[in-house]
């Protein structure tokens, strides 16, 4: 979309920002949290996949390395949330950065890159749900202490301009990335990796970095969602929902869009709370949802809804502009 | 760790081993051809499960003769869904190609959840537990009938591939498409017959599991890792190496069970994946990827 600078990034989080002071409905409040939440894995996703074209079907593997070692470190080993919560990142990225380099070393790609991180997402998930430090089967809670030094805010306001402050981060990397010689090297090894390597672009350096800084981004989703939840267990920190989900955002919102990741999040989570009000309890249509729009983006709006606006954009300006003109005459 | 109880765990791995051959046959087989990895091919799997069981169960057809309904009834979804889904929507972009089969198997898997929710279900046939005396120990013989249903379908598919016209067309879309399509063939038919063969191997191991197996909406993610493994180690795209491969990782599975337990069973399989993919991706016996 709009390939400006850093105003509308500040402009958009502005905006959401104040949306506490407007209504303090805590269902509202809950939803964005989630939204940007899924916004902070999906511009994860986004950074590799959108920019890199490295098409992960694994990303809860960073997910849930984040919100384990933020968990476990509080739980097991007495440290307070936020060095926790720093290390918990630190640790996403490093598992990214160790598959990272054991995949591209190797030269896999396409197909072979999305099976590999598929499978080690599945390894990690079946190691927590058996390993003793885990809690295995019951799951890990982080003890209840609403206060600031806890990282647990008695008001949701609190708990939302935290992630919104983190997804502002996310938008500034991203467009840090765009505009430099890194991200010009990565859309290069995106639109064909022979000929960038031919150039003398370092590919496997450049992936390896684009996917510790996505791996980095969805491990802090993790961490948040462990403190904003205070419950894990292998099938929500390493579930194959967080993979798809990741992937879903930024290809609905515009994949290799700074924007894209917000704009999906948001529409996924959107369609997810309009199935469940349809089917109430009974699981599985949300996700049917999902699959179904993932497929008619990929078909018929491969640009996602960024494009998708564009070209309604273009349609509609010139006759508008020609109706304004009319009416003045 | 003595004899009597390897031998039984290696000869039970091989039975599994052919129904994860089967599984791995319809995978590797719409690799070769249109080079991607059918990421739903799990939850057609998991959906041949749930014909063969309502079969069964409303109409009380046995699993076996479910065989003649379900292998036309897949082939025709796997055709439909590769020639009006799957190849329009994806517009020759291979990356495109897998979300579309993400998503696919995205809305099966939950299709499935919703409609008949995460209860686990089993079927009950007089010749479940029967068993057949061998070399001092019993086999199971729906596994039997399974190992030697697998091992007919494989020798089937290469008769198919080797003498039929339909077959040679395949061939020669999988090793020069644009030359195919020059001398008359139309692609896209056979993409669609590839996509509904390997639909139709899920079709025949669904029904040849059902008697010893269970069945929910998930069971199918199970099996599509192992098979993923299975392909990658015999080399993607080659159907003798996708026959070995599942043979093999039948016994590995059945080994890592008895040494590790249940549950890291899995995990010798998953780490084996990984291996291969990393130091041989190319596999064991297949082409250069």
């Amino acid at each position: 979309m709009s390939r400006g600078g850093f105003l509308p990034i500040a402009a958009v989080v502005a905006a959401l920002a104040c949306i506490p002071f407007v209504t303090n409905s805590n269902v509202v409040l809950n939803f964005l949290v989630t939204a940007l939440l899924l916004t902070l894995a999906g511009q994860g996703w986004n950074v590799l996949g959108g920019y890199g074209g490295q098409y992960s079907f694994g990303h809860a593997a960073f997910f849930g390395t984040g919100a384990y070692a933020t968990a476990i470190l509080q739980v097991r080993y007495g440290f307070n949330a936020w060095p926790a919560f720093a290390i918990g990142i630190a640790a996403g990225a490093a598992v990214g950065a160790i598959i990272g380099v054991l995949t591209f070393r190797s030269g896999l790609r396409g197909s072979y890159f999305a099976l590999v991180t598929l499978a080690f997402a599945e390894v990690l998930r079946i190691v927590a749900s058996v390993a003793p430090i885990t809690g295995a089967g019951v799951g890990t809670l982080i003890k209840l202490d609403l206060t600031a030094r806890a990282m647990q805010f008695q008001s949701r306001a609190a708990f939302f301009w935290m992630i919104l402050a983190l997804v502002a981060i996310s938008l500034v990397i991203t467009r840090l990335i765009e505009q430099s010689r890194f991200g010009a090297w990565l859309v290069a090894v995106r639109e064909n990796e022979d000929a960038a390597r031919a150039l003398g672009v370092d590919a496997t350096r450049v992936k390896l970095g684009a996917m510790t800084i996505s791996a980095a981004m969805a491990a802090a989703a993790g961490c948040f969602y462990a403190q904003y939840f205070l419950f894990l267990d292998a099938a929500i920190a390493y579930g194959p929902w967080i993979s798809v989900e990741a992937l879903l955002a930024p290809i609905i919102g515009g994949v290799g869009t700074v924007f894209g990741p917000l704009l999906g999040a948001l529409m996924v989570k959107t369609l997810g709370e309009a199935a469940k009000s349809i089917t109430g309890d009974v699981p599985g249509l949300d996700l049917v949802v999902y699959g179904l729009v993932l497929i008619l983006v990929v078909g018929f709006a491969p640009r996602g809804v960024a494009g998708v606006i564009a070209r309604c954009r273009a349609w509609l300006l010139p006759p508008a502009k020609i109706a304004r003109e009319a009416a003045h005459g | 760790m003595h004899l009597s109880i390897l031998f039984p765990a290696i000869i039970n791995g091989l039975l599994m081993g052919a129904v994860y051959a089967l599984i791995a046959l319809g995978l590797t087989l719409v690799y070769g051809v249109l080079h991607i990895i059918n990421f739903a091919h799990g939850a057609m799997l998991t959906a041949a499960l749930f014909a063969a069981f309502f079969l069964h169960k409303l109409l009380g057809i046995d699993p076996y003769l479910a065989i003649f309904v379900l292998v036309p009834a897949f082939f025709a979804l796997g055709y439909g869904v590769q020639r009006f889904v799957i190849g329009p929507a994806a517009r020759g972009n291979d990356g495109n190609i897998l979300l579309v089969t993400l998503g696919l198997a995205v809305v099966i898997e939950n299709a499935l959840l919703f409609a008949f929710r995460a209860d686990t279900r089993t079927i009950d046939v007089s010749y479940g537990f029967a068993v057949v005396p061998f070399a001092g120990m019993f086999l199971s013989v729906p596994r039997l009938v399974g190992f030697a249903g697998a091992v007919v379908v494989a020798l089937l598919l290469w008769l198919l591939l080797t003498y039929t016209d339909t077959g040679k067309a395949i061939r020669a879309v999988a090793k020069e498409k644009l030359g195919a399509q020059l001398s008359g063939i139309n692609v896209a038919h056979i993409y669609a017959v590839t996509f509904g063969l390997g639909t139709a191997c899920v079709a025949i191991a669904a029904c040849l599991l059902i008697p010893t197996y269970y069945v929910n909406p998930h069971v199918g993610n199970a099996f599509v890792l192992i098979a993923f493994t299975t392909v990658v180690l015999g080399g993607m795209g080659s159907i003798p190496g996708a026959l070995i491969g599942g043979l093999f990782v039948g016994v590995v599975e059945s080994l890592c069970g008895l040494y590790l337990g249940e549950s890291l069973g899995q995990i010798g399989i998953f780490l084996m994946f990984i291996l291969v993919l990393l130091f041989r991706p190319s596999g064991l016996m297949g082409e250069r990827a």
